[in-house]
C-alpha cells in the first residue's frame, strides 16, 4: 500500500467532506420539519392531505433512491425545470429522508398519551399551542434515536449523489482513484472519513437533542 | 487480541481525538462497538494488502487453463459495444475481443466495465484484458498496452445554435464528460480554469446529461456522440472540435509478456486477413486506414 498520494489530495477530501456535510445539514434541517408537517397533517389534515400524504410515503419508501435521484435530474428538464446538481440532490434527499421520517415523527405523536392534550387544552392553551409546547417535543424525545439514525443512514446514502456530478466525498473519492489507480487505499482513507462523520454526527444531534428537548435524549 | 487494542488505540489517536472528550454514560456502547469496527477495519486492510501483492501469475496460462478470458468492455459504447436489440453487446470491440478469444481457443466472457473501475478491474485480475483503452503516461504506470487495433478520437459535441471553435471558447460552459476516461484527462487539462466540468459515471449518464440540458457540451469519442445523437432533432447537435486523436490499445497487467504477444499476434493476424477492416466497415462506416492506428 502507498500513501504517497495523499498530501496532494487532503485538499480534495477536505472539500468533498464538507460538501457532504453541507448536503447532510440541509437535508436535516428541511427533511425534520417536512417530516413534522407531514407527520401532523396526515393525524389532523383533511382527508385529500391524508391520503395524498399516505401516497407520498409509499412511493417515496417503495423506490429506489437512485431512480428518485436521476428523475429530478435528468428527468425533471423535460418538464422545464433544470435543477443544478447540488440543489437535485438536496430535495432528492430531502424528499426522500421525509418520506421516512414522516412516519417516524408520526410513531412519536401517537405515543404521547392522550391525557397531555386533553389537560393542555382544559388549562387554555390554543390547539396549535398545544401541538409545538405539548406534544411535539414529547414526541420528538420518545422517537430522537430512530430520528438521529435516519439522518445518519440519510448521510451515508448521500454518496449516491456523486452519479449527478455533485462533488461530496464519494466523487472526490472517486475522481482521487481515477486519477491514481490506488483504488485500495484511496477508499480505505474515505471510508475512515466516513466513519468520523457519522460518529461526529451522531454526537452532535446527541448533544444537541439533549439541550433542546432536556435530559434523557440519547 | 494485543493487537487489535493496539490498533484502536492508535486510530483514536489519529481519527478520532474529539469522541473520547464527549463519551460518558449510556452512549459507551455505541463507541465501543464503532472502535471495535474500525479495528477491525484496519486488520481486514492489512491483511487483504497481503493478499493482493501475493496475487501474481502467469496470465496466459492461467486463461488457457479456464478455457475462458475475461474481457473488460464498455456496455454503452457504441459503435464499439454496446446492447443490440437482443441486449447482448455487440460493436468493433466486441469482434476484435471475439477474435482474440478464438485464437487463442478459449470462451470469449464479457464484462461489463465503467471508466473508473475498468482499471482497478483489470490490476486485481477481475479481468484478463480491456478492450478499448487510449495511450496516456498516467496509466503506462499501472498497466501495459498491447498493440493499437481501432481508430479513436475524441470531440467537443455542442447544439448548432452555440458558437464554440477551440479550447478558449469553453470557458464558462459546462461540459459533460465520463470520468477517469481519456476524455476526462484531456478535457481536464485544455479546458480555461471557468469550465464547469461535470463528470458522470458513464457515457449514458453523459449523454443524458447533455440532451437534457443538464450540460451545454458533452465531451466523447468519435461515434458514441454521432450514433446518439443523430436523433436528437430538437437539439440539432454537431462536433465542434476535436481535442485529441489516439488509437485505442488493448489494456493489460504489467508483465504479462506471453499474453502481450499472444493478443498482439491475434490484432496482426486480423489486420493481414482484412477481418478488421471488415469490423471497421461494419461499425464505424468507414474502411479501416492504418495510418489511424499510430499513436
Amino acid at each position: 500500500m502507498t500513501f504517497g498520494w495523499l498530501p496532494g489530495a487532503v485538499g480534495d477530501i477536505a472539500h468533498g467532506a464538507a460538501t457532504t456535510i453541507l448536503l447532510i445539514a440541509v437535508t436535516t434541517l428541511a427533511g425534520t420539519l417536512l417530516s413534522i408537517l407531514g407527520a401532523a397533517g396526515r393525524r389532523n389534515g383533511p382527508a385529500l392531505l391524508k391520503r395524498a400524504i399516505a401516497w407520498y410515503v409509499e412511493v417515496m419508501r417503495n423506490t429506489p433512491f437512485l431512480v428518485q435521484l436521476f428523475f429530478i435530474f435528468f428527468g425533471l428538464p423535460s418538464l422545464g425545470v433544470r435543477l443544478d446538481p447540488i440543489l437535485a440532490a438536496m430535495l432528492a434527499m430531502t424528499l426522500n429522508m421525509a418520506a421516512y421520517t414522516i412516519e417516524i415523527v408520526g410513531a412519536g405523536l401517537d405515543a404521547v398519551p392522550p391525557g397531555q392534550t386533553e389537560a393542555a387544552l382544559a388549562l387554555g392553551l390554543r390547539p396549535r399551542q398545544v401541538f409545538i409546547k405539548i406534544v411535539l417535543p414529547q414526541a420528538l424525545k420518545i422517537i430522537y434515536p430512530a430520528l438521529t439514525s435516519q439522518i445518519v443512514i440519510m448521510m451515508l446514502e448521500s454518496a449516491v449523489v456523486s452519479q449527478i456530478a455533485v462533488r461530496e466525498l464519494t466523487y472526490e473519492a472517486d475522481m482521487l482513484q481515477a486519477r491514481t489507480f490506488r483504488s485500495f487505499e484511496t477508499y480505505f482513507v474515505v471510508t475512515l472519513v466516513y466513519l468520523a462523520l457519522s460518529m461526529a454526527l451522531r454526537r452532535l444531534l446527541v448533544t444537541g437533542g439533549r439541550r433542546a428537548l432536556g435530559a434523557g435524549v440519547s | 487480541m494485543f493487537r487489535k487494542q493496539k490498533a484502536v488505540a492508535a486510530l483514536e489517536l489519529a481519527a478520532v481525538p474529539t469522541i473520547k472528550s464527549f463519551q460518558k454514560g449510556n452512549n459507551m456502547t455505541i463507541h465501543s462497538t464503532l472502535k471495535s469496527s474500525i479495528a477491525a477495519l484496519v486488520l481486514g486492510a492489512a491483511g487483504l494488502g497481503l493478499a493482493i501483492q501475493a496475487a501474481n501469475a502467469d496470465a496466459l496460462a492461467d486463461i488457457t487453463k479456464a478455457g475462458t478470458i475475461n474481457v473488460g468492455v464498455f456496455a454503452d459504447f457504441p459503435p464499439f459495444s454496446s446492447a443490440s436489440a437482443d441486449m447482448s453487446l455487440k460493436g468493433y470491440d466486441m469482434d476484435v475481443a471475439q477474435y482474440i478469444a478464438d485464437t487463442l481457443k478459449v470462451k470469449l466472457n464479457t464484462v461489463a466495465v465503467t471508466g473508473q473501475n475498468r482499471i482497478p478491474y483489470l490490476n486485481d485480475h477481475r479481468v484478463d484484458i480491456l478492450m478499448s483503452v487510449g495511450y496516456s503516461k498516467e496509466r503506462e504506470q499501472v498497466i501495459d498496452f498491447a498493440a493499437p487495433y481501432a481508430p479513436y478520437y475524441i470531440a467537443v459535441i455542442g447544439p448548432a445554435a452555440m458558437m464554440v471553435k477551440g479550447k478558449e471558447d469553453l470557458a464558462d460552459k459546462s461540459i459533460a464528460v465520463n470520468r477517469g476516461t481519456l476524455e476526462d484527462t484531456s478535457l481536464t487539462e485544455a479546458a480555461p480554469a471557468s469550465a464547469d466540468i461535470k463528470r458522470f459515471d458513464n457515457y449514458n449518464s453523459v449523454i443524458q446529461a447533455f440532451i437534457s440540458g443538464q450540460t451545454q457540451l458533452m465531451v466523447v469519442g468519435n461515434d458514441v456522440g454521432a450514433q446518439v445523437l443523430a436523433k436528437q432533432d430538437a437539439l440539432k447537435p454537431e462536433q465542434k472540435f476535436q481535442l485529441l486523436t489516439s488509437p485505442s490499445h488493448i489494456g493489460l497487467n504489467k508483465n504479462e509478456d506471453a499474453l502481450k504477444k499472444a493478443v498482439n499476434d491475434a490484432i496482426a493476424k486480423m489486420l493481414a486477413d482484412g477481418k478488421l477492416d471488415e469490423s471497421s466497415k461494419a461499425w464505424l462506416k468507414t474502411p479501416l486506414n492504418p495510418d489511424n492506428l499510430k499513436d
